[in-house]
């Protein structure tokens, strides 16, 4: 008998949806001590077969077909009395965002607390004792305060080691794991992985394990199952799908995903720097009613330089400044010590009206291209603010607009359509085209991939490149993701609690690491022993995909 | 504040003097009392005088009732706490639960119930509510006293009776207004990642929706109490009228027809008074509600 078995399972989307269901007609199973990894993009349905299996699908979203067996009982016939039974108890869940997974007005403790008490252990020493012992089970340090700590005063880690704790608290036969290191930092995700794998060791657990991420699958995954558009286009064992992939689709995921080993990139030929800091902080001073003031410095002594033509990657976790940085280089906000250089000009300490005609020289695209377009502006409106502000006139700043829509990929038709009306990576396509309508020497771009799918990541990565080379652009590309550096950069800055770590060509940083941190992000990367990224590798080279 | 309250209430026409004297005085008599009353004397020296007993904490005296405006204020403050304080635990006992469950069974009958109750509860005036309910409850079915107060101390329940109907005259506005926010804030909160959270741990539902959503709903539902205090000032005035109640909201009607000017100036101080209180109490009370809010 399996842990988790699901036949034909199908969920029905509501009426005007953009396809009539969210999952049809999906079946595989999960064996006792096996790690499955379901894996698809946004929008492939595979939160919603989480769901389906809790039996935690909003009314909107019905089984219409289909069959859920969990450890040989249908739960797709349960009652939901006998469902609250199992969930929690033989089947629990961990979650992605672990920030807001927990309830933040109530102490971890409690929320451990409450799920044993209402699985029936009453008594309160008991509960105590076991909540004690999970605690040591996921390695949380100093258990008394961990109990006593509200979500907000533990970091992401911690949080999610929390809610593993909380799954494993009664023994579950099935343990649904949705994007659980997707929120986290790579040197936590891969202790989290760690500790996913040993509990379900010892515990002889079966993992439903959701992810987007090949690095992740190669990891861990016994086996593997990759959804499309809410169809199970293939499934094996993990060996089987990464090396011989067997759909076009699977394939094309695998070849998204880009490689570690740094791309052949050609050496620029020596010039002047485009943008430079010297000795560039930014600190922080937090003030409180009470108490001490604290001072955070948030990046300290950075000197960087990049040149046009030339990518510099900055690289680092959650916290190691480099958005800091990021915002310093563009002037939106003001460095505590140090200089930048702007071509010749020093920017550091220039007054607002002193920066507006230089703003133009650099431009800013952002992380989630979900909010950083107004939604209320149509895309021609986005596009013509920044050139009509330098004085441009309209007609020449539409004319320009509709060379950038050609230049990003889309269609002149767009200009009249509203950021809504566009999917994730077209947005962040329409971003960059408002950071080009100003015609910038140098373009700054703050983790503007890592909100977008693998398949959509590779296709803007490109994009970037072409347009670097194309306009001459000296880019500076911010990324937590050592993969997308690699192949991106022709310098990189590793930076690590404000400090600038390691400094050097890509080749060199990422082959050879010097710094003890830069070689522990290395080793955190998920599935470097795999090789992937050829096709990712082949579209970055120069001369290609022009 | 207090020198806004002082100058509107001089520029306003009417003479206290001349409704003190009564319709039959003369001119004479007229000048006489103004003159007692210190009101011969020009505007700035009238507020550097009330200024200065206020500051010391004396209200002045009354033009009217010929006693200390604090000592009138205390004998009137009964009736009007009791009002207050049970159209408050009346309205949120009712109005929170109602939101709640109105959040939960969202588009349900009980939802769409509750939100034509509070545009009812908006818009049909305090003294409308009023009359009704004596009407119905006191003349027809002849269940409760039609208008008056008890002391608590004379009588525990005629004093008990004699509020029922106030408050529930008062509460209504206010149960439609903390109901309202408190739905629109739950159903915030079951939005949110930790209710799944809660849900796939296998809690029960009543659970799900106190210890987790109307927790993490608290803070504007108290911001909505304290704005509501406000509201409740206000309609104490009428409902007092109506009842027959000899409360703060009476004292400040009948002050305003006899120009009673330390009285009213004593009472918007008083009221003042307490509105910043308890809008401190509710900002403190943030911190308890949101271990994220530290002051």
């Amino acid at each position: 008998m399996s842990a988790l078995e699901v036949r034909g399972l199908t969920v029905a989307l509501p009426r005007g949806a953009d396809r009539a269901q969210a999952v049809s007609d999906v079946s595989f199973q999960v064996e006792k001590r096996e790690i499955v990894c379901l894996v698809g993009e946004s929008g492939s349905g595979k939160s919603v077969i989480a769901q389906a299996i809790m039996g935690l699908l909003p009314a909107a979203l019905p089984v219409s077909r289909g069959q859920v067996f969990l450890e040989g009982e249908e739960l797709t016939a349960a009652a939901p009395a006998r469902l609250r039974e199992l969930r929690g108890a033989r089947m629990a869940m961990i979650f992605q965002e672990p920030m807001t997974a927990l309830n933040p007005v109530m102490t971890c403790g409690a929320q451990l607390d409450e799920l044993l008490l209402f699985h029936g252990r009453t008594s309160p020493a008991e509960r105590r004792k076991k909540i004690l012992q999970l605690l040591g089970e996921v390695a949380l340090g100093d258990p008394e305060r961990m109990l006593a700590s509200y979500p907000h005063q533990l970091s992401g880690g911690q949080r999610q080691r929390i809610m593993i704790a909380m799954a494993l608290a009664l023994e579950p036969a099935l343990l649904i794991a949705d994007e659980p290191t997707t929120a986290l930092d790579v040197t936590t995700q891969s202790q989290i992985l760690k500790l996913i794998i040993e509990v379900q060791k010892r515990h002889g657990m079966a993992v439903l394990f959701i992810t987007h991420d090949f690095g992740v699958v190669a990891e861990i995954a016994d086996r593997v199952a990759v959804l499309r558009l809410g169809e199970l286009v293939e499934s094996g064992r993990r060996e089987e799908v990464l090396s011989h992939p067997r759909h076009d689709y699977t394939r094309m995921l695998i070849a998204s995903v880009p490689s570690l080993k740094p791309a052949q990139r050609a050496t620029l030929p020596a010039g002047p720097a485009a943008l430079e800091t010297k000795k560039l902080s930014k600190t922080y001073t937090e003030r409180r009613w009470l108490g001490p003031r604290r001072e955070v410095h948030a990046a300290r002594d950075v000197t960087l330089a990049v040149r046009r033509g030339e990518t510099l990657g900055i690289v680092g976790e959650s916290g190691s400044g480099k958005s800091t940085l990021a915002r310093c280089l563009a002037r939106l906000i003001e460095p505590s010590e140090g200089d930048i250089f702007l071509g010749g000009t020093n920017i550091a300490r220039s007054k607002p009206a002193a920066l507006r005609p230089l703003r133009s020289r650099i431009q800013i695209v952002f992380q989630d291209p979900y909010r950083s377009l107004n939604p209320r502006r149509t895309v021609a409106q986005a596009l013509i603010e920044g050139p009509v502000n330098y004085g441009l006139s309209r007609e020449q700043a539409l004319e320009r607009a509709g060379r950038l829509l050609a230049l990003v990929g889309l269609e002149g038709s767009s200009l009249e359509r509203y950021p809504h009306q566009f999917s994730g990576g077209q947005r962040q396509r329409i971003c960059i085209a408002r950071a080009l309508a100003v015609e910038p020497e140098v373009l700054i771009a703050d983790e503007a991939v890592s909100a977008l799918d693998v398949s959509v990541q590779a296709q803007v990565l490109r994009l970037l490149e072409d347009i670097r080379r194309k306009l001459e652009l000296a880019m500076v590309f911010i990324t937590h993701d050592l993969r997308v550096a690699a192949q991106v950069c022709d310098t990189v800055a590793v930076m690590h609690r404000g400090r600038v770590v390691e400094y050097g060509s890509a080749a060199e940083v990422l082959v050879h690491p010097r710094d003890e941190y830069t070689q522990a992000l290395l080793a955190a990367a998920p599935g470097r022993d795999f090789g992937f990224g050829s096709a990712a590798q082949e579209a970055a080279r120069p001369g290609s995909g022009a | 504040m207090a020198v806004l309250v002082f100058l509107l209430l001089r520029l306003t026409p009417g003479d206290p003097a001349a409704i003190l004297a009564g319709d039959a005085a003369t001119a004479e008599q007229i000048d006489r009392i103004r003159a007692s009353l210190g009101l011969d004397r020009s505007i700035e020296a009238q507020f550097a005088i009330w200024l200065g007993q206020v500051l010391t904490g004396d209200l002045g005296q009354s033009f009217y009732y010929r006693m200390g405006v604090a000592t009138l204020i205390g004998q009137r403050l009964e009736p009007t706490l009791a009002l207050a304080l049970f159209t408050l635990v009346l309205s949120v006992c009712v109005a929170v639960p109602l939101g709640v469950l109105a959040a939960w069974r969202h588009g349900g009958w009980l939802d769409r119930g509750l939100m034509a109750f509070s545009v009812g509860g908006f818009s049909v005036p305090t003294f409308v509510v009023a009359y009704l309910l004596i009407w119905l409850v006191s003349l027809k079915l002849g269940w409760l006293p039609v208008q008056g107060y008890v002391r608590f101390s004379e009588n525990h329940l005629l004093f008990l009776k004699h509020l029922i109907l106030p408050s529930i005259t008062l509460s209504f506005i206010y149960i439609a207004l903390i109901a309202r926010v408190t739905r629109a804030s739950v159903l915030e909160a079951l939005g949110e990642d930790y209710i799944r959270t809660a849900r796939a741990k296998g809690l029960p539902e009543t659970r799900v929706l106190l210890r987790h959503a109307l927790a993490n709903a608290a803070v504007p539902i108290a911001t909505v109490i304290g704005i509501g205090i406000a509201i409740l000032i206000g309609g104490v005035v009428v409902t007092e009228s109506v009842y027959a109640i000899p409360g703060l909201g009476r004292l400040t009607v009948d002050a305003v027809l006899a120009r009673d000017f330390p009285t009213i100036q004593g009472l918007i101080l008083f009221f003042s008074f307490v509105y910043v209180m308890v809008n401190l109490l509710i900002d403190l009370s943030y911190a308890f509600l949101d271990p994220r809010i530290r002051y």
